[in-house]
């Protein structure tokens, strides 16, 4: 989809009577329709996309989010659910004749519960607030995306949102336990529960990464685990990406399921570097972070091995962290790359294909050449451990035709990575940005199949409509065919 | 292979067009399990075998009528496995059935569920269309998420195909203590070392003993088993399989055999008959004369559900009921994916 900044005009009369309708049960404050008001809700984290919401509501309770939705079911108003507004494939994005609703406000931790080790939160509560809340308990919270100072727990259930360390301790669907839900009829359904399943269908599975079409997420228990005693970090640099990619399939091969897997380019490690002086080897063409967590005995255990994988792959260098101070700086610069990105180029875009390891080599070839093809650098950061690649496209926004540009570039790593076995997206969602890429990854009878299920939720498309599943109708206007790995689907089937 | 799948997918579409039901069935030995067999038997177990294993992607990809003993053998080989532990209940056990089914076995409250490691799935659903969801990498937000959906739906939304699922690597070292423990006392040991960075795999309260499954790296098994303390068990191994496949003693009991799904610190259950209790004090297994309203009742006090695992009165259902708008949102999902309603009619609840 080609990012778009519309002025649609607002229906002005529409406006007044949505607002009118939810300031009979919201105080004045908590709907906005003012121009400057509204404005600053006009994008996510994905900010080449902006659109004016026509109201944006505030609710503080779930008494409040439910009459919210009541409303705007019986009005027929479509509704973008938000959280912190973090997001990178425009999830959030509002619609100009829609109610935009801010979870902002509900952001209480309503219990820790140490026992059982869980929390319940409400979805406006920050990522890290929430193990920052247990760790007095020796608790944490596991999935920990990069922005996970600023994303709240409400929008890490929309994406399923993952982190560093997916590969050893898994994504959001694999820490929560239990949703509170909204229906847009308003109706609430408690899925999940306090044990490790639930009577029926999976809905808990099914909700996560739903991005806000299914339901509104007003209350959630995540599980927490105990901290791990020690963690110690391996950063290895290598003079051949190729030479990092076969360590990453080695660590593996060892048996080792690394507490976290990273690997950086040289550009990334150059535009780092200077950010956060974290003592990255610069000549080096790639360089790989490798933690290893759990007892004492067992990390340093585990920790020569690593070593050993790396030297025996070739390594040029090999570095242990001996202080938590170290192993804080080694991943400092890996968290610091989406912000470096935008220090060393007036704009960037984030791609989040996830690939099966073994294709890194090719992938990152081919990345290279469109990136001298177009005229466009690009940075690359990759959760080795789990096969998510992270390209960040630098470019200028000012410069006409340079975003079109990025976005060609941008779908043509997507298809690369549906070739090659892998998926468009990892964890940032599809939202508005990825839209046509899903034409190339599914094929109509499975679109149909999504429609479905959101028809089961939503009969009348009024959550989030026109996110996450394009229409087939859009498909045939995109006009790309689905590919499948290395292989043609119902060759036979009549294609539209 | 293609054959195979195209018999299947005209049989159901068949099934569709004269409304008349289908009972999908792998190797059986999970008949016992959930409401009525109706209809007439549709069986997956000539699409079988290993489709793509890349140890190094942790990636096996298996077809749904692939045994699995058979499957797990292949990963062993190469040092690994399927760390949600299924039960098998007899050597025909299929893949397809373990993921219908969605049972996993002890290691469950550790390592995570079946649905936990679905990856993705390709499937046939009730209009006889062949569908794939999800995909072989361990990240994947494209489009909702079916593959896990699929996992525990009792092969009422469609029949599935193939499986890609994560596996892991076989533990380096593994270790089982047990020591003499009230019930009570051993739903608080669990909770209090689930709390912990142990090296935990499995946790049963039985027969008055607490046994304890310890799994990872030499170092780490060995630090926690001098903190935990208790005596060795010596087949270890032998006794974790005879619980996920219900051998033990206790399973030959002649009550109806209950689960419980309820929260792991819930105290020990006030019903008559004996217990079992798994997965950190998350699963209770009861044999029971009690009524299921009875139990029904504990269990949701619990945070819970409970299902009638084995034997006993089906006639009033076999999984806890859903409430209404729960149950509405299953018959919507239900009719997205088999319209005619001719998949496993009433296997999982009556209208599903």
């Amino acid at each position: 989809m080609s990012a778009t900044s519309t002025a649609a005009p607002v229906d002005f009369i529409r406006q007044q009577a949505v607002a009118r309708a939810l300031r009979v049960f919201l105080p004045e404050p908590a709907v906005l329709f003012e121009h400057e008001d509204v404005k600053p809700y006009e994008c996510d984290g994905l900010s080449a996309y902006r659109q004016v919401p026509m109201v944006v509501a505030l609710p503080e309770n779930e008494q409040q989010v439910q009459r919210i939705l009541q409303t705007c079911y019986e009005m027929r108003v479509p509704v973008v659910a938000r959280g912190a507004g973090t997001g990178l494939s425009g999830g959030a994005l509002p619609l100009g004749n829609g109610v935009l609703m801010s979870l902002a406000k509900m952001m209480r931790i309503l219990d820790i519960d140490r026992p059982s080790r869980t929390a319940r939160v409400q979805p406006g509560v920050r990522n890290l607030a929430i193990s920052e809340a247990a760790a007095p308990y020796g608790l944490y919270y596991a999935p920990d995306p990069s922005s996970q100072i600023a994303c709240s727990i409400g929008g890490n259930v929309a994406e399923n949102a993952g982190g560093m360390h997916c590969l050893k301790y898994g994504l959001t669907v694999h820490n929560i336990m239990k949703l509170r839900v909204f229906t847009i009829e308003g109706e609430l359904v408690e899925i999940g529960g306090e044990g490790l399943d639930a009577a029926g269908y999976d809905l808990l599975a099914l909700m996560t990464g739903s991005e806000g079409m299914l339901g509104v997420v007003t209350e959630i228990t995540v599980r927490l685990l105990p901290a791990p005693e020690y963690a110690q970090c391996v950063l290895a640099a290598f003079d051949d990406v190729n030479k990092a990619g076969n360590a990453v399939e080695r660590i593996i091969a060892a048996g080792i399921i690394p507490a976290g897997l990273e690997m950086m380019d040289k550009i990334t490690t150059g535009a780092v570097e200077p950010f956060v002086n974290a003592g990255y080897p610069l000549d080096a063409e790639a360089i790989l972070l490798c933690e290893s967590d759990g007892n004492t005995q067992e990390v340093a255990e585990e920790i020569e091995r690593m070593k050993a994988v790396m030297h025996a792959s070739g390594a040029t260098e090999v570095r242990v962290s001996h202080s938590e101070v170290e192993r804080n700086r080694f991943w400092a610069g890996r968290k610091a790359a989406f912000p470096a990105a935008g220090r060393i180029s007036p704009d960037y875009y984030c791609m989040d294909g996830t690939i099966p390891r073994k294709a890194l080599a090719r992938v990152l070839l081919a990345i290279a050449e469109l990136s001298k093809e177009y005229g466009l650098r690009c940075m690359n950061v990759f959760h080795a451990g789990d096969g998510n690649l992270h390209p960040l496209i630098l470019y200028d926004a000012n410069i006409p035709g340079e975003l079109e540009k990025t976005e060609e570039f941008g779908a043509k790593i997507l298809k690369l990575s549906i070739e090659v076995g892998g998926t468009i997206t990892g964890e940032h969602g599809v939202g508005v940005e990825k839209i046509d890429s899903m034409c190339v990854q599914f094929n109509p009878l499975e679109l149909e199949t999504f429609h479905a299920v959101k028809a089961a939720f939503d009969e009348h498309t009024l959550l989030n409509p026109g996110k996450a599943v394009p229409t087939l109708r859009r498909c045939v206007e995109f006009g790309h065919m689905h590919v499948r790995a290395g292989q043609e689907k119902f060759p036979d089937l009549p294609r539209f | 292979m293609q054959d195979i799948i195209d018999q299947l997918a005209h049989a159901i579409r068949e099934a569709a067009s004269h409304k008349t039901c289908l009972r999908i069935r792998g190797g059986g030995t999970k008949d016992f399990y959930g409401g009525p067999l109706r209809g007439e038997s549709l069986s997956t177990t000539a699409y079988r075998g290993v489709i793509d294993y890349e140890p190094t992607e942790l990636v096996v990809i298996a077809r749904a009528g692939t045994p699995l003993p058979e499957l797990e053998a292949v990963l062993r080989e190469k040092g690994q496995m399927l760390a949600f532990e299924p039960p098998h209940f007899g050597s025909s056990a299929t893949l397809g059935g373990a993921i219908a089914a969605g049972l996993s076995g002890p290691r469950r409250a550790y390592a995570g569920a079946v649905r936990d490691f679905m990856l993705g799935v390709r499937m046939v659903d009730g209009k006889g269309s062949d569908l794939r969801f999800g995909g072989r990498v361990m990240k994947n937000v494209a489009g909702y998420d079916i593959s896990r959906l699929m996992a525990g739906s009792l092969g009422t939304l469609g029949v599935i195909l193939e499986a890609s699922l994560k596996t892991l690597p076989l533990p380096a070292a593994e270790f089982t203590l047990r020591r003499e423990q009230t019930q009570a006392e051993a739903i608080a040991l669990m909770n209090e070392w689930a709390g912990k960075p142990l090296p935990l795999s499995a946790t049963c309260h039985t027969g008055g003993f607490l046994y304890v499954r310890l799994s990872g790296a030499v170092a780490a098994v060995r630090a926690a088993r001098e903190k935990l303390g208790g005596e060795e068990v010596t087949d270890g191994t032998t006794f974790w399989r005879e619980l996920r496949d219900q051998r033990l003693d206790f399973f030959t009991l002649p009550e109806p055999l209950w689960r419980l799904s309820i929260k792991s610190t819930a105290a020990a259950l006030d019903l008559p008959g004996e217990q079992i209790i798994e997965w950190g004090g998350a699963l209770r297994w009861v044999r029971t004369i009690a009524d299921a309203q009875t139990i029904r009742e504990a269990a949701a006090r619990c945070g819970g559900h409970a299902a009638l695992f084995r034997g006993g009165d089906k006639t009033t259902g076999v999984f806890h009921p859903l409430p209404p708008v729960m149950m509405r949102l299953h018959q919507r999902l239900k009719q997205a994916f088999d319209p005619a309603g001719i998949l496993n009619p009433g296997r999982m609840y009556e209208g599903l």
